[in-house]
């Protein structure tokens, strides 16, 4: 047990907590950038602020825990919950938010903040008060050794091998596709796009059935971890919405870069901030200041962005 | 048009002015004993508020309606965990419903801000949950009392439990908001080991515990201990048992879990520790009698939310039984609370000179009665006549 | 559309005149009915009023849509509060303390905010209140989450006795009233003038030489100042400070309200407060599930509502008002003589929602015959 060998120890362990941590901050991260894409596309190509996105990722993750509980699997329940939840989406485009697209964002965040109150007060009704918890397949409940020595959870890093998978698919969507094109089209001019001929509302209608899969995905994938509960979607609404700023409207490239670049902020923050603090104050003083200061850290970031950069990082272009 | 509009908007807000009037419809002429009790009924902690109700019900229909021969209303209101709407609500209890005693308040927040025109008017204002260090200590009041607790009481029983447990190196993780930090300080006052890391966690947006986790698992603490109450329970309870920590680590926890949150965390919560002064198997009778009658009636075994509801309105009847319904005796209704003569669904009970209680805590486990079935046992008594730490800066 | 011609509609001016005449009446009302909860409840509307008229400034008129101006009653209300805990309870202390801490705060967050617009500016908004909010949560000096009790009101040296609920409720509805008639000087001044046109054009106004962000700064400052006016009311009236009262989401119930009474109008803020807080008092005595029926009507308000409350009149259409006020009064009779839930819930749906389409059916009617007459655009 030479000092040296103390040391490097130390060293190797300090960097397995980084590693760590960062798969940490990733995993929510990726999350977030699950619930922020459908956010900004319905953003960018329509126009709409959305604030009920909250909502059809609290509805999504409803559904898949009353169909995991009907069909005994989770699998199979947040397949179904997905096409489920886009159709609640579709239903609410064309019933109320179709009439706002020619509005201001005020309209609509107080339409959606209306829609926040009710989709909150149905969830009551239909699910109960108590919340829900979905109960995981035992073969997701272990770990793996991502490095040796580094146990990490299978679920977790299944969240993050989804949510990059996500990317991925979105990448190809919105570059390679015909519809991808319709969409990059329609953010930088939808007249024009409606003028050759595309029909517009039935792009709409699709591309907000996207989102709200999408919502749905990201709210049944973090419900193992955070379990099933009425207004779970308002909070994290917000770091959403920070997310897309940040990341400039309609960019699904800058929703994903802003994404994981708050998860690890904050990720990295809670993990380091207190024991940083504690070497001058004591270590309660350090938990409690370290932890004013995280929650700050992420609209202090957000502030700076917008000074700079008031678009956002990557603005789509011709706005 | 302009004089039919004149007469059409006087009109409407007339009728509105009405409309707010006659909602003190039951303007009742006979003697009554009128309690207010302000409670969460809607939003995601609404079961803690039924379950608040259920069992102050309850409480009343073992005496027959009636406190020292006196028929009793009681009037719930719904503070929606805000402390402006519990002000209010407060305020039209007190003004308009004019209660003689008023009771509840799940959150310190809400209860901060709405007892002082209480208290000042010379109402009795008897906390069914909340425990405010402010309370208990500079702010305390004559009028006001606690029948639950001093927020620091039961973590100071669990850190005496830690000593008695041989727990060297401690962990703790909290949200850092009020009642967080006098969970964090109270097991600290007792807890004589070392506390080699302590998180205080954004309240109540963060979910995800990761972070905090993986420093735990780095750490290699003897125990961890934590407090996450309502939801955040369930979450905490999840990710620390996926994090597979649970067999490594010891878990303790204070008012994490109780009778709702056991419902999701089922089997999360076995082998972990906990500490309280009440479990719904006390052998007490008063206690026996709640619990079954409870679960008889609501097919649903009580919390500690409602064991506390069930002793306040047996206080307030023991008080206006003492003064014989003369409400008017203020000296004497204060004399009959302080002595605390009822059967306390938690066994022996005094009150300190602060109006907050000194009563014993006990170690407690969740077990599995049935397959989707749990319950909470008590292990034993880890302290008895406990006294909460604020009481010497209570100058009554 | 222009809001000066609101302005000067007599049915919106009466109709405001008369409500303000009442509110300062309900002490005498209180009084013979009996009721001193009526004067608690109205202290609190009144005072929410000032705050909805100072957002209705840059709102209204200004075409700012700021989510964060909870954050400037709270400023208000902390800063009697901290003088309080101290000891300082003269109100020529507390009260130059609160304003000057409140117009300094509003114009960091304006400095910051102003250069950006649209969803941009709502979100930066919301993100330095925030950042107050969070301030508050850890300051445990001074209660953090917890809130601090004040224990002494305000001293008012003398002059008036702040403890007596009647003297406080006047205070606050004469501030209201001056409130009321500062932002009419201002919105009929060239200040004001320079505001309203850039709010529909701000290319044109800058184009014509005025330097916009300075105006806009300079409002926003106003508005945050009267905004912190009313969280010292706050303050002094719950005797209680806490940051929930700063929450993004009460930023939110303000702009409701604005919205609610009908935009860039003079009386809005005072018909939107008074309908919002009433609606609130009522539909939450009645059932529990009142928010499933106040988002639809939310809802329903802005799609085809879109003047409130104050465009319905001025439309003629305050019989409409009426007729959901009636249906509202019916709702209440059978939840009194039927206790079930979600009864009133949805019967108080179909009233409002019949209500609102009435309202809407006519602006339909009516914006066809001015399109029909090449009007302008709303």
């Amino acid at each position: 047990m030479t000092p040296r060998f103390i040391t490097r120890s130390l060293f190797f362990f300090m960097t397995l907590l980084l590693i760590e941590q960062f798969l940490n901050g990733l995993q929510i991260g990726l999350l977030l950038f699950l619930l922020a894409a459908g956010l900004t596309l319905v953003f960018g190509i329509m126009d709409l602020v959305n604030l009920a996105h909250g909502s059809l990722y609290m509805m999504g993750a409803f559904f898949a825990a009353t169909l995991t509980e009907w069909t005994g699997s989770f699998l199979l329940g947040a397949l179904l919950a997905l096409p489920a939840t886009a159709l609640l989406g579709i239903v609410v485009e064309v019933i109320a938010l179709r009439n706002l697209y020619t509005r201001d964002h005020l309209d609509h965040v107080l339409a959606t903040f209306g829609l926040i109150l009710f989709f909150n007060e149905l969830a009551r009704i239909l699910f109960g008060v108590g919340g829900m918890a979905i109960p995981l397949p035992d073969s997701l409940l272990t770990h793996f050794e991502v490095l040796p020595g580094l146990p990490y959870p299978t679920y977790r890093f299944l969240i993050i091998v989804v949510g990059l998978l996500c990317a991925v698919f979105l990448y190809v969507l919105v570059q390679k596709t015909r519809l991808g094109m319709l969409i990059r089209a329609g953010a930088t001019n939808r007249e024009m796009v409606g003028a050759l001929g595309i029909d517009i509302k039935l792009l709409f209608t699709l591309v907000f059935g996207l989102g709200a899969a999408l919502a749905a995905l990201a709210g049944l994938m973090a419900a193992p971890i955070t379990t099933v509960q009425i207004g779970m979607g308002d909070n994290i609404l917000i770091l959403a919405l920070v997310v897309i700023v940040i990341g400039g409207i309609g960019s699904i490239r800058g929703a994903f870069i802003a994404a994981v670049m708050i998860g690890l902020v904050d990720t990295m923050g809670r993990a380091f901030l207190p024991n940083m603090l504690g070497t001058v104050l004591s270590p309660a003083d350090a938990g409690t200041v370290a932890e004013a200061l995280s929650s700050m850290l992420i609209y202090i970031l957000m502030s700076g962005v917008l000074v700079l950069r008031p678009a956002g990082l990557f603005p789509a272009p011709g706005r | 048009m302009k004089m039919s509009t004149l007469l059409r908007v006087t009109g409407a807000l007339a009728v509105s002015a009405l409309a707010l009037t006659a909602a003190d419809h039951a303007a009742a002429q006979a003697k009554k004993i009128k309690i207010g009790f302000v409670t969460t009924l809607s939003g995601p902690n609404a079961a803690y508020g039924i379950d608040m109700r259920n069992s102050f019900e309850l409480a009343l229909d073992h005496m027959g309606r009636k406190m020292g021969g006196i028929p009793v209303e009681v009037i719930y209101e719904d503070d929606e965990q805000k402390p402006e709407v519990g002000k209010q609500k407060t305020d039209k209890l007190l003004q308009r419903d004019r209660v003689d005693f008023m009771a509840g308040y799940i959150w310190s927040n809400v209860l901060l801000a709405s007892y002082k025109p209480v208290v000042d008017s010379k109402t009795f204002l008897i906390s069914a949950n909340a425990g405010p260090s402010q309370l208990a200590g500079e702010q305390c009041n004559p009028y006001f009392f606690a029948a639950s607790w001093a927020n620091e009481q039961n973590p100071m029983g669990v850190g005496h439990l830690l000593n008695q447990k041989n727990v060297k190196r401690l962990y703790i993780v909290a949200p850092n908001y009020a009642a967080g930090q006098d969970m964090a300080n109270g097991v600290k006052a007792t807890f004589k080991g070392e506390v080699v890391g302590q998180d205080m966690t954004r309240w109540p947006d963060q979910l995800d515990f990761s972070a905090e986790i993986s420093k735990i698992r780095a750490t290699k603490p003897d125990a961890v201990y934590i407090f996450f109450p309502g939801r955040a329970g369930v979450q905490f309870y999840t990710q620390y048992s996926q994090a597979n920590l649970k067999k490594e680590i010891p878990l303790y926890s204070v008012f994490t879990v109780d009778g709702v949150t056991l419902k999701l965390q089922k089997d999360l919560v076995l082998d972990t520790y906990f500490g309280l002064f009440w479990a719904p198997d006390l052998p007490y009778a008063a206690n026996q009698k709640f619990v079954t009658d409870y679960k008889k009636k609501h097919k649903d075994t009580p919390t500690f939310y409602g064991a506390q509801s069930y002793d306040v309105a047996n206080l307030i009847a023991s008080a206006v039984a003492a003064t014989k319904g003369n409400l008017k005796d203020k000296e004497g209704l204060r004399k009959a609370l302080e002595a605390a003569n009822f059967d306390s669904v938690r066994g022996p009970m005094k009150f300190n000179k602060n109006h907050f209680p000194i009563h014993a805590i006990y170690q407690q486990e969740a077990y599995k009665v049935s397959e989707n079935e749990y319950d909470i046992r008590t292990i034993s008594k880890i302290i008895d006549n406990l006294e909460d730490p604020s009481a010497p800066k209570c100058k009554m | 559309m222009s809001s000066l011609l609101r302005l000067k509609s007599p049915i919106t001016t009466i109709a405001g005149s008369i409500l303000l005449v009442l509110l300062g009446l309900v002490p005498v009302f209180a009084m013979l009915l009996d009721d001193p909860f009526m004067l608690t409840l109205f202290t609190r509307i009144v005072i929410m009023a000032i705050a909805a008229v100072s957002l209705n400034l840059i709102l209204g008129y200004g075409g700012m849509v700021s989510f964060g101006h909870a954050a400037y009653i709270g400023v208000g209300g902390y800063a009697i509060g901290i003088l309080a805990h101290h000891g300082i309870t003269e109100a020529w202390i507390q009260w130059p303390v609160a304003l000057i801490g409140s117009a300094l705060v509003a114009l960091l967050i304006g400095l910051l905010s102003l250069r950006t617009k649209g969803i941009f500016f709502i979100m930066l908004t919301l993100a330095l209140a925030q950042l107050v909010y969070y301030l508050g949560n850890g300051a445990y000096a001074y209660g953090g989450d917890d809130g601090l009790t004040i224990l002494q009101r305000t001293d008012l040296g003398g002059l008036l006795d702040l403890n007596d609920k009647e003297t406080l409720y006047y205070l606050c509805w004469v501030l209201l009233v001056i409130v009321l008639w500062l932002t009419y000087r201002v919105v009929n001044s060239r200040f004001g003038m320079v505001l309203q046109g850039a709010k529909s054009n701000d290319r044109r106004m800058a184009t014509l030489g005025f330097p916009v962000f300075r105006y806009r700064l300079t409002a926003f400052v106003i508005s945050g100042t009267i905004c912190g006016l009313a969280g010292i009311l706050t303050a002094t009236y719950t005797d209680f400070i806490s940051p929930a009262m700063m929450h993004w989401t009460r930023s939110g119930d303000l702009i409701v309200m604005v919205v609610l009474g009908g935009m860039g109008s003079l009386f809005g803020p005072l018909f939107g407060a008074v309908t919002f807080l009433m609606l609130e008092e009522i539909l939450s005595s009645w059932t529990e599930y009142w928010k499933i029926v106040f988002g639809p009507i939310l809802l329903l308000v802005v799609l085809f509502a879109r003047g409130g409350i104050d465009g319905a009149m001025v439309r003629g259409a305050a019989g409409y008002a009426l007729t959901g006020l009636i249906t509202l009064f019916l709702i209440y009779v059978v939840h009194y003589l039927w206790y079930d839930d979600w009864i009133p819930a949805a019967v108080v749906l179909a009233g409002a929602a019949a209500a609102i389409l009435a309202i809407w059916y006519r602006q339909r009617r009516e914006a066809v015959a001015i399109a029909s007459a090449g009007g302008d655009h709303a």
